[in-house]
């Protein structure tokens, strides 16, 4: 019985296999920053349609504002004004997840189920998973989620999830003015961004091509950018983006050492248990009682 | 099955286990997952369209509830309408926020006085409320109203009370509030469109026929070549502005010409910096250029504009005057600026172009000084720039490659605003480009319904459909009136549409007094009010100024923030006896007396006006129709119900009229008459519906109105609704509110909530809503054809002559049948039948633009023509003229503008918008900053002659230092959004800086070039 809307294909520190059935299409947004004005219509639409509002800010010297990603401004514009070849350009590029292939925060992420990667490639917060670690922001290779003060949870955006998952473009996507986000699968996408690329080399951008970065496996938010040599210039977009060497150490080497750890912990737990009993037996919380029943840690580690 | 931990740990230890693990990263779970639940599910929606700019985008709006009597229809989420043609469901930053405009903070629930010399709001009765604004009515037009003048003309003139009407508003509140107000006598009037487009409607109607956007947002993407100039699309329209890029993606070039490079110019080709208040020059360099190249298209110029008409003889321009001038006055007198006449009357033409005093070569001559080097010295542009433009505008001077232009307030903010868009006009017209698909003039108009208030009137000296208010000295009688306003055509064979006024004043009338208004009494002509000289909103501000204005009515607009000189103003207000604020919000206006520190500090104690608020719907709690800039008139529908009391706008006029109406009939009153006759037939007279307002506009049948050709055939019954402007008679048989928008609620219904978006070609949807006039979408067509009837280009075929009639995917802007042989031209509007390179006496400062520099101009010079620096025609009030600054003390060129993220002054009551733009801030260059001291990010003092504002600045290479006439310019940014009232961080009102003096023709305000100075606050 499928519980979601849509198919996952990875969870943050829950080694269970996923269902491998059924094979929904990749999906992608892409940011054709080169069209882009800057108008911020898609975070303002992100913000309605998540129900988020961020502090009225101050200005800053700059048209960014919120001047950073928070739980509450899930994307951001960023303005960068460069001179290029003698000629000035304002660059503006939407800043939020990338939604990774190899999502750098999935990995280090230990609170089960916190982080779900689904088959069409979102990778989606689930926040009543969250213990607040702040893990997810040492492993990605972007610097997007944010921890909210008002309840130590992560968040960031969700490629709208809801929405995909009854068929419709995220909020973000459907609002732009200009078109300069779009949404389709992700081969649709990566055509498209060939004809604009086209386009642009015919008005003089030889370097113009499209940032899917291989480091991370590729990624489901993707840009068309004028300078696809120097992605750097908007904004400090990682040239080589990559999963931090202390996250793939983590899932690669330490976790299974960990996990011999792990079992003199359980064993010295269990006894602890049958000679004084449980410390804290009325520790209530019913809603995620259910599926945790009757797993033991060997198993997991089997199914691992 | 559900275990509880308890009841789990008991069953097993080993669940200690896993929980260890889990909270160590090793699940014991399988840890399921789901997507946040599609909250949209069974919500109620809405369509309705944005009240924001005049795009129109489609809404989709969701309310809690899925309609039942029980659940209140309250809003959660706005979206955009995937079907609508233009938004496609696409909405800018603000569109994208409406939800917190909705029930933003700021909304006002309860009908409110503040009391003489308080400093506080007392919550009142709406039925307290309304008798005492219609005592303060009765009261102040029963003592000043004038019902004769000097001459003995009946002129019902009440001037002590002015009132401002909405430009947000739908078509029915506006044509509802042109009802009222000049029933009861009220000439001082005027909505946002005064500081807005009025330009725009001077300058196109003088050129084409008629003052608006040409062709549709759509369109835009049929264009070869976008000049973007005067306008900031990309920020000020932005989904209209997605047409622009998919042009650009279908290979079109597009270039921004502005003083600032903008959020349009981050996406252009190109990016000129110009110097603010010299477009005219770098125009007329184009013409010039494109006559010295011959880029001209000379079949369409020959055959569709007045460029072989012969001009008269006293006609001359010298030293920067035209012929005429009366520098006592300040005016012209426009007597030489016409056309040489035959003895049949009809205008003399040279088809060689070779008569010296042919409007081809009056044009040549005069924009011959307008060389390169000469733009380049008034405007400070770089020349490789500026011809590039001109290559670009040039290549389109050949049947199959097609320009546009996309401007706004950047063009029509000056005092040389008409004569700015009139150059762009005239260019169009040597290309080739007006009629075109991807071509014409495109006005990109300001707010939702701009448009719609352009068309009902709601100006000063206006009624609805572009007719004039009768005037005291021309139009004493109803004669008269007929006799000046209906043109007879200059040439042979033209179709001279404005020879039908008499049908359409005369059914206007009928609207306005019904059965009282007969053949006998002219119809009711006296009970108008006539009008001795324009009262614009600097008028008005000036009567205030001079203590002469009594009452002060304002519905959805905040002048305070929006009129120039603020200071000057605010002390004005306070001289008001009463004022009465209709808003959704709260506004600045409607708080002038409260102390807000440096932002607005005044005595709150010594300030006697009473002000009264009433709270009114907004377009989500409302149906009703608005028209966008391109003419399309758009239904909505109401998708939730108000907060608190707040009531209709209708609502408010109905009360309102009803008291008084009641008061004039039990107390009597002076000149109760056009009170007491006008046509009130509303089954609520409390509150006219919506229906019942659009139905009058539309116009309906009075008795059997016959084919004139055949008495016998009986075209509409008594009482049915009209299929167009066709059948209006002057014989008292029909009624129709606005002539131009007949055809909007056909007996077939409404046709502006028409929902077909099938594309016949080239983007067109005629099936979409309805568009003025007679839902044609292309305005001028005929153009789009060679004199044979075949089309210029034909992938860009529009409508062609079939050896029958003219057919095609639009609707024909011309006599149907009329076919090539009969002459017949495409300007139908104009009695020449064709396009005005040299504009006659229609506008008052010249037949054809001139530079002229601001009113504050930073060279002090005109090097064109020293002794004539400004526009000779300009007028400005005693008391403005002397606050004026000078270039020695105010050094800089301030120019104001908007940012996207804002509307006005309404966004910073709405959350989401505050959110993305929450300060206020001026832009500078970096070397100004350095010169300065000024670190990007600090606070500076701007200051003019007349007020300062603090902001924050920002110092960026996108405003360029500028050389204009040897000497340095430095252009200053001022975005204009900031208040006291709102969300957002607290501002001062721009328009302290702004000078009150306005564009020759239409007194639209400078606010786009003014002097000021700059420091580190």
């Amino acid at each position: 019985m499928p519980l979601q809307s849509l198919d996952i294909l990875r969870r943050s520190a829950s080694p269970t296999a996923s269902p491998q059935v059924r094979g929904p299409e990749e999906v992608a947004k892409l940011i054709d920053v080169t069209t882009c004005i800057g108008c911020k219509a898609c975070q303002v639409a992100c913000s309605e349609w998540n129900d988020l509002r961020e502090e009225v800010g101050t200005n800053h010297g700059i048209y960014d504002n919120p001047i950073d990603l928070s739980a509450q401004a899930w994307t951001v514009m960023r303005f960068t004004e460069v001179e290029e070849h003698g000629k000035l350009e304002w660059l503006i590029r939407k800043d939020g997840c990338m939604h990774c292939s190899d999502p750098g925060c999935l990995k280090a992420c230990p609170s089960p189920g916190a982080i779900i990667q689904y088959k069409n490639g979102i990778v989606d917060f689930h926040q009543e998973n969250c213990i607040g670690c702040g893990y997810c922001i040492s492993g990605c290779p972007f610097n997007i989620p944010r921890i909210s003060t008002q309840d130590n949870k992560a968040y960031k955006c969700s490629l709208c999830s809801d929405r995909v998952g009854v068929g419709q473009e995220p909020a973000c996507v459907k609002t732009c003015p200009t078109g300069a986000i779009q949404f389709g699968s992700k081969e649709a996408m990566k055509e498209y961004a060939a004809e604009r690329i086209v386009d642009l080399k015919s008005r003089g951008f030889e370097n113009a091509g499209l940032y899917d970065p291989e480091g991370v496996g590729g990624t489901h938010v993707m840009y068309v950018l004028h300078h696809a040599d120097k992605p750097e210039l908007y904004a400090k977009l990682p040239n080589n983006p990559a999963i931090s060497v202390a996250v793939s150490l983590w899932k690669g080497i330490l976790k299974p050492l960990a996990g011999i750890g792990m079992a003199a912990a359980v064993l010295a737990g269990f006894f602890h248990y049958v000679t004084v009993g449980p410390s804290r037996a009325d520790d209530d919380d019913d809603h995620d009682d259910a599926p945790k029943k009757g797993r033991s840690a060997r198993q997991e580690e089997a199914a691992k | 099955m559900q275990v509880s931990r308890r009841q789990f740990f008991k069953i097993s230890a080993a669940g200690l286990s896993a929980s260890s693990m889990a909270a160590l990263g090793f699940s014991a779970s399988p840890a399921l997952a789901e997507v946040r639940q599609y909250k949209l599910l069974r919500a109620k929606e809405t369509r309705n369209t944005c009240t924001y700019c005049s795009v129109g985008c489609g809404l989709l709006m969701y309310s809690l509830g899925d309609g039942a009597k029980n659940a209140k229809a309250n809003i959660i989420h706005i979206e955009g309408d995937p079907d609508h043609p233009v938004s496609r469901g696409s909405l800018c930053p603000k569109g994208a926020g409406l939800l917190d405009f909705v029930h933003s903070e700021s909304r006002l629930k309860y009908p409110e006085v503040r009391e003489a010399g308080s400093k506080e709001w007392k919550r009142i009765s709406w039925e307290e409320a309304i008798t005492r604004v219609a005592r303060h009515m009765k009261t102040d037009r029963d003592a000043n109203v004038v019902a004769k003048n000097a001459q003995g003309v009946p002129v019902n003139r009440w001037l002590s009370t002015a009132m401002l009407t909405a430009s947000a508003s739908s078509n029915e509140t506006g044509i509802l509030s042109q009802k009222f107000i000049r029933s009861l006598g009220i000439v001082a009037t005027d909505a946002q469109a005064r500081v807005c487009h009025g330009p725009t409607v001077s300058a196109l109607a003088s050129t084409f026929g008629r003052g608006a956007m040409t062709n549709n947002w759509v369109d835009i993407k049929n264009a070869d070549f976008i000049l973007v100039m005067g306008g900031n699309p990309a920020e000020a329209h932005p989904v209209g502005f997605k047409w622009a890029i998919e042009a650009k993606k279908k290979g079109a070039r597009l270039i921004v010409v502005d003083p600032r490079f903008n959020r349009t110019a981050s996406v252009a080709d190109d990016f000129l910096p110009i110097r603010a208040g010299s477009d005219i020059a770098f125009l007329g360099g184009i013409i010039n250029w494109l006559i010295s190249n011959g880029k001209i298209q000379w079949d369409y110029v020959k055959a569709y504009t007045n460029a072989a008409f012969i001009v008269s003889e006293g006609y001359s321009f010298d030293e920067g005057l035209f012929a005429g001038y009366d520098e006592a006055k300040g005016q012209y007198d426009r007597g030489s600026w016409s056309y040489e006449l035959d003895e049949a009357g009809e205008a003399k033409v040279d088809p060689t172009l070779e008569h010296p005093r042919c409007v081809w070569n009056l044009l040549k001559q005069h924009y011959s000084r307008y060389t390169p080097e000469m733009v380049v010295t008034l405007t400070g542009s770089p020349k490789d720039g500026f011809l590039k433009v001109c290559e670009h505008l040039g290549a389109t001077a050949v049947p199959d490659k097609v320009a546009t232009i996309l401007y706004a307030l950047g063009w029509t903010q000056h005092t040389t605003g008409s004569q700015n868009i009139r150059t762009m006009a005239m260019i169009q017209l040597l290309l080739g480009n007006i009629g075109m698909p991807g071509g014409g003039v495109n006005a990109l108009r300001g707010h939702s319904n701009i448009q719609g208030l352009s068309d009902l009137g709601l100006l000063s000296t206006s009624l609805p459909g572009y007719l004039t208010l009768p005037s005291e000295s021309a139009h004493p009688t109803f004669a008269d009136y007929i006799a000046k306003n209906t043109p007879k055509a200059q040439r042979p064979g033209q179709m001279n549409y404005w020879g039908n006024t008499p049908k359409f004043f005369v059914s206007l009338l009928k609207w306005f007094w019904g059965d009282k208004a007969t053949r006998e009494n002219d119809w009711g002509y006296d009970w108008l009010p006539k009008w001795d000289r324009m009262y614009d909103v600097l008028a008005i501000m000036d009567l205030m100024h001079r203590g002469k204005l009594n009452g002060f009515i304002v519905q959805g607009f905040n002048p305070l923030a929006s009129l120039p000189d603020y200071n000057k103003n605010v002390a004005a207000y306070a001289k008001l006896k009463y004022l009465v604020i209709i808003d959704p919000i709260a506004t600045e206006t409607s708080t002038f007396w409260q102390n807000h520190g440096e932002f607005n500090d005044v005595d709150s104690a010594s300030i006697q006006t009473e002000v009264f608020r009433l709270p009114c719907t907004c377009f989500a709690e409302e149906d009703g129709s608005i028209v966008n800039s391109a003419r399309w008139l758009q239904w909505h529908w109401k998708g939730g119900e108000p907060p608190g009391e707040a009531r209709s706008d209708q609502a408010v006029l109905g009360e309102l009229f009803f008291a008084l109406r009641k008061l004039y009939q039990e107390e009597g009153g002076t000149l109760p008459e056009p009170i007491l006759n006008l046509s009130w037939p509303y089954a609520n007279p409390r509150e006219p519906t919506p229906e019942e307002l659009a139905k009058e506009m539309n116009g309906r049948a009075l008795t059997d109105v016959v084919d004139p050709k055949d008495p016998t055939k009986v075209l509409a019954r008594k009482g049915e609704q009209l299929p167009g402007f066709a059948l209006l008679r002057d014989d008292g048989s029909t009624l129709c509110a606005a002539w131009i928008f007949s055809g909007c609620w056909t007996q077939a219904g409404n046709q502006m909530g028409r929902r077909d978006n099938t594309d016949v070609g080239l983007g067109a949807t005629p099936g979409w809503a309805w568009s003025w006039p007679a839902n044609r979408r292309i305005l001028y067509n005929r153009a789009s054809c060679d004199p044979a009837g075949k089309p210029w280009d034909p992938n860009r075929k529009l409508i062609a002559w079939t050896g029958e009639k003219w057919a095609g995917g639009d609707i024909p802007d011309f006599q149907v049948d009329a076919g090539p042989q009969t002459g017949m031209n495409p300007f139908i509007m104009n009695p020449e039948g064709v396009g005005r390179l040299f504009s006659t006496d229609k506008l008052v400062d010249g037949p054809f633009p001139e530079h002229y520099e601001p009113m504050e101009s930073p060279l002090g010079t005109n090097p064109l023509h020293p002794k004539v620096v400004s526009s000779p025609a300009v007028r400005i009030f005693a008391a403005d003229k002397e606050r004026l600054g000078t270039r020695e003390k105010f050094p800089y060129v301030g120019t104001t503008y908007r940012l996207t993220e804002h509307f006005q002054f309404w966004t910073k009551s709405v959350r989401l918008s505050a959110i993305a733009q929450p300060q206020q801030f001026v832009e500078i260059s970096e070397q100004l900053a350095a010169e300065k001291g000024i670190v990007n990010g600090e606070w500076v003092k701007v200051s003019s002659r007349r007020g300062f504002i603090k902001a924050k600045a920002m110092v960026t290479k996108r405003v360029k230092v500028l050389t204009v006439n040897n000497q340095t310019v430095h252009q200053i940014g001022i975005p204009l959004h900031w208040g006291w009232v709102g969300v957002a961080q607290k501002g001062h009102l721009a328009n302290s800086l702004a000078p009150a003096v306005g564009d020759c023709n239409t007194q639209t305000p400078e606010y786009k070039a003014f002097l000021v100075n700059i420091e580190k606050a």
